[in-house]
């Protein structure tokens, strides 16, 4: 069996607007496309304790989260009839406000989109190792877990 | 038999480390977690799955060689 180059779907630091229009942008060549739908995961202002979050440090166990985003993305391609599919993640520091996931994917027509956007979301939420520490602006942190 | 240790978000800040070497001959991954949990008292707490080679594993995983085991804390990706 031949090892399989597996794509690095981490990015440091936020993802930024125009690396999604510049990942649309890369489309317009693809002519069989005719929907894509887009998800993008935002950092939360959330309250903890009567204190706010203002970011959070994302870690992760690398070489498995590569891994499992290729298995999941693996999966979404046979389970639905997709062009194009891709998971991009953040590690590092991503403030409120910013974006720290973008699923992309691309089909003839929308539905397999929505039903695959769908799969890849969850997925990614349950099975690739990312941890995050929820920052505070007094330097305190908690640790983040998905419901 | 080596294996490496890796400890990450809780794990990593309830040991105190992110990586270490174990010399041993664990049979199996309990073995292992009741040692780490000797080691790093504060790691009884957090809750943790275990990866063997990036795939997670059960308790009664039997180790075989020289292998990459991950203590992984709850995800929080997305």
């Amino acid at each position: 069996m031949s090892e399989k180059k597996i794509k690095n779907s981490l990015v440091e630091g936020p993802i930024t607007p125009e690396k999604i229009a510049k990942s649309i942008a890369h489309h317009q060549v693809k002519t069989n496309i005719g929907a894509h739908d887009i998800f993008l995961g935002q950092v939360r202002a959330d309250e903890i304790e009567g204190k706010q979050v203002v970011g959070i440090d994302y870690s992760a166990y690398a070489e498995m989260a590569n891994k499992v985003f290729d298995e999941i993305r693996e999966e979404a391609f046979s389970k639905f009839d997709l062009t194009c599919g891709h998971i991009y993640h953040s590690t590092g520091i991503v403030k409120t406000g910013e974006l720290c996931l973008f699923v992309f994917t691309s089909s003839k027509h929308r539905q397999m989109t929505f039903d695959a956007t769908r799969f890849i979301t969850e997925a990614i939420k349950e099975r690739v190792p990312v941890f995050g520490k929820e920052l505070f602006e007094d330097g305190k942190h908690v640790w983040k877990v998905n419901k | 038999m080596t294996l490496t240790i890796k400890y990450f978000g809780m794990t990593a800040e309830g040991s105190g480390k992110t990586e270490e070497s174990v010399h041993s001959n664990y049979s199996s991954i309990a073995e292992l977690k009741k040692d780490i949990i000797n080691k790093h008292p504060k790691l009884e707490k957090i809750n943790f799955k275990i990866a063997a080679n990036q795939t997670i594993v059960n308790e009664d995983y039997l180790l075989s060689g020289d292998e990459e085991i991950a203590l992984l804390p709850p995800f929080a990706g997305g």
